[in-house]
């Protein structure tokens, strides 16, 4: 059971409140009608998937029902830090 | 390859069973093969015997990072059945009904196929209907399935509980009756062990941790412990770890690994001689011949490859079960574990060309791979020896994802099937 800081509720919750929404920060395409069939398809359907570090968007569903960012080792499932959406991960794989 | 028999067994209990022939042989790798495929799990093992069998291609070695047989085939709740809603998938899932139908004579290992049935219960008027269109799809098809409706299905399984007094009463149910489950370990030991006689060389314990790409064309695998391993094509059947072998050749798969959890039961008495799943109340279970309940439910949401979940996924799971089978609620579990499951957007595997010319893919199984094992192998055996896709597999294409022809299947895959 994940333990989850929501940073809107500022408490620590227990996974059940929250819903996972996967991968964050996947920028929308700013014009869809130029886009080619697989531009829109990597778009739609094609993800990080890391062994390792993964920027989230998660959703406190059962809570303040607003969404957030985390960024989690998915080997380990350790958070490793919690942002609001519009901002960026410190806690990035180049910076180790 | 020595075979098994019944005359076997009392030949070699006259001393003992002390001098039974080993299952398979270990070599170390030759520099070169015509295929390596990537990862000994069922399905790649699958696909290095019918290479060999079918296609006459016995240069080949299947490089294992553990050892044979030790992911999802190890992990999973056993339960074979081909009645999915659309002709692509039918087609699929019923190829490899029809190989597992013969399977232990194939092989020479008896896979405990038990063709005890497998029904999906409805609990709405919702769920009735689509289970009918199921079924009269499948018919279509030429594949067995058909309703029970309450009081029937109550006569059939006396413990499920179809009173109209459950929270979430049983309408009735579809029922595949050739559905059913297997031994995994012995799918996983069989197809070893028969590839391996037909001189496909086994390497354990060898782990990819890069492939050698020249203008676009894959040349062999970089391996940790016995350096470049040449090749003239490659195939990674790899579930869980299949967006890792990706990235290592560059591209990126519409395909999340999430883990999956799966709990049995201590033994008690048989009293379930069939599979029941819901979709509904999301849980389903069996029991095996020792007498311990499989039960299995869904996946973790979340991107995991640590094989395990949390705990809420259990409860769940538990409640759904209890609610099913009112009889169960004082049963204690013995073991819990969780795999990693590849899933894809539409819930179909994909089973294709890759962007590397002479690199293909086996993977996106989801929660279901076990059933379409042998199929699975035997289609990916015809895409390597040909270097295209068999006509079953042709729609299973990773390009399916930017032509948008997806093969959705989240109703008849239905709660990790
Ligand atoms: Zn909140």
């Amino acid at each position: 059971m994940l333990h989850i800081y929501c940073p809107h509720c500022r408490e620590l919750r227990e996974e059940e409140e929250f819903h996972a929404k996967g991968q964050a920060h996947i920028a929308r395409p700013l014009d869809p009608d130029a886009c080619t069939d697989k531009e829109w398809g990597e778009y739609l359907f094609f993800r990080k998937n890391p062994r390792g570090l993964h920027h989230e968007i998660w959703y406190h569903t059962a809570g303040c029902r607003k969404f957030f960012n985390l960024t989690r080792d998915t080997q380990t499932y350790e958070i490793k830090e919690i942002y609001k959406i519009g901002e960026q991960p410190e806690v990035t794989a180049d910076k180790g | 390859m020595q075979r098994y028999s019944g005359f076997g067994l009392l030949k070699h209990s006259l001393s003992f069973h002390e001098n039974w022939q080993r299952v398979w042989s270990n070599p170390t790798p030759k520099k070169k093969y015509d295929v390596i495929i990537i990862g000994g799990g069922g399905h790649g093992l699958a696909t290095a015997y019918y290479l060999a069998k079918e296609h006459g291609i016995t240069n080949v070695a299947v490089l294992e990072k553990g050892h044979l047989g030790g992911g999802n085939i190890c992990r999973n709740t056993t339960i074979v059945r081909s009645n999915y809603l659309w002709d692509e998938s039918a087609a699929l899932y019923e190829h490899s009904m029809k190989l597992w139908e013969g399977l232990s004579q194939d092989l020479n290992y008896n896979q405990m196929f038990s063709q005890r049935g497998v029904y999906h219960t409805c609990h709405t008027l919702q769920d009735l209907r689509s289970n009918e269109r199921l079924v009269n799809a499948n018919r279509l098809q030429g594949i067995d399935n058909e309703m029970v409706y309450a009081d029937q299905l109550q006569k059939e399984i006396p413990a499920l509980d179809c009173s109209k007094d459950a929270r979430y009463p049983v309408l009735g149910a579809s029922v595949q009756r050739r559905g059913g489950n297997a031994r995994h370990d012995a799918v996983a030991w069989g197809y070893a062990r028969a590839a391996d006689s037909l001189g496909v060389d086994l390497i354990q314990n060898c782990e990819v941790i890069g492939m050698e790409i020249n203008d676009g064309k894959i040349t062999g695998v970089k391996t940790k412990d016995y350096g470049v391993i040449k090749a003239d094509r490659v195939g990674c059947v790899v579930a869980g770890n299949s967006g890792v072998l990706a990235k290592m050749a560059g591209f990126e798969l519409p395909v999340e690994s999430h883990p999956l959890q799966a709990l049995v039961s201590e033994p008690i008495k048989p009293f379930l001689d069939t599979v029941v799943m819901s979709n509904h109340v999301h849980g389903y279970m069996s029991q095996s011949d020792k007498g311990d309940l499989v039960i299995g439910a869904g996946i973790d949401g979340w991107v995991g490859y640590g094989q395990r979940g949390s705990y809420g996924i259990i409860e769940h799971t538990i409640q759904a079960i209890v609610e099913l089978f009112p009889l169960t609620s004082r049963v204690r579990m013995n073991r819990q574990w969780g795999g990693i499951v590849d899933t894809c957007p539409d819930a179909s595997p994909i089973i294709s060309e890759t962007p590397v010319k002479n690199l293909f893919f086996n993977c996106g199984w989801g929660t279901g791979g076990f059933k379409g094992t042998p199929g699975s192998g035997n289609l990916f055996a015809y895409t390597l020896a040909h270097g295209k896709p068999h006509p079953i597999a042709e729609p299973f294409s990773y390009y399916r994802f930017h032509t948008g022809a997806l093969i959705d299947e989240h109703g008849a895959a239905g709660v990790a099937h």
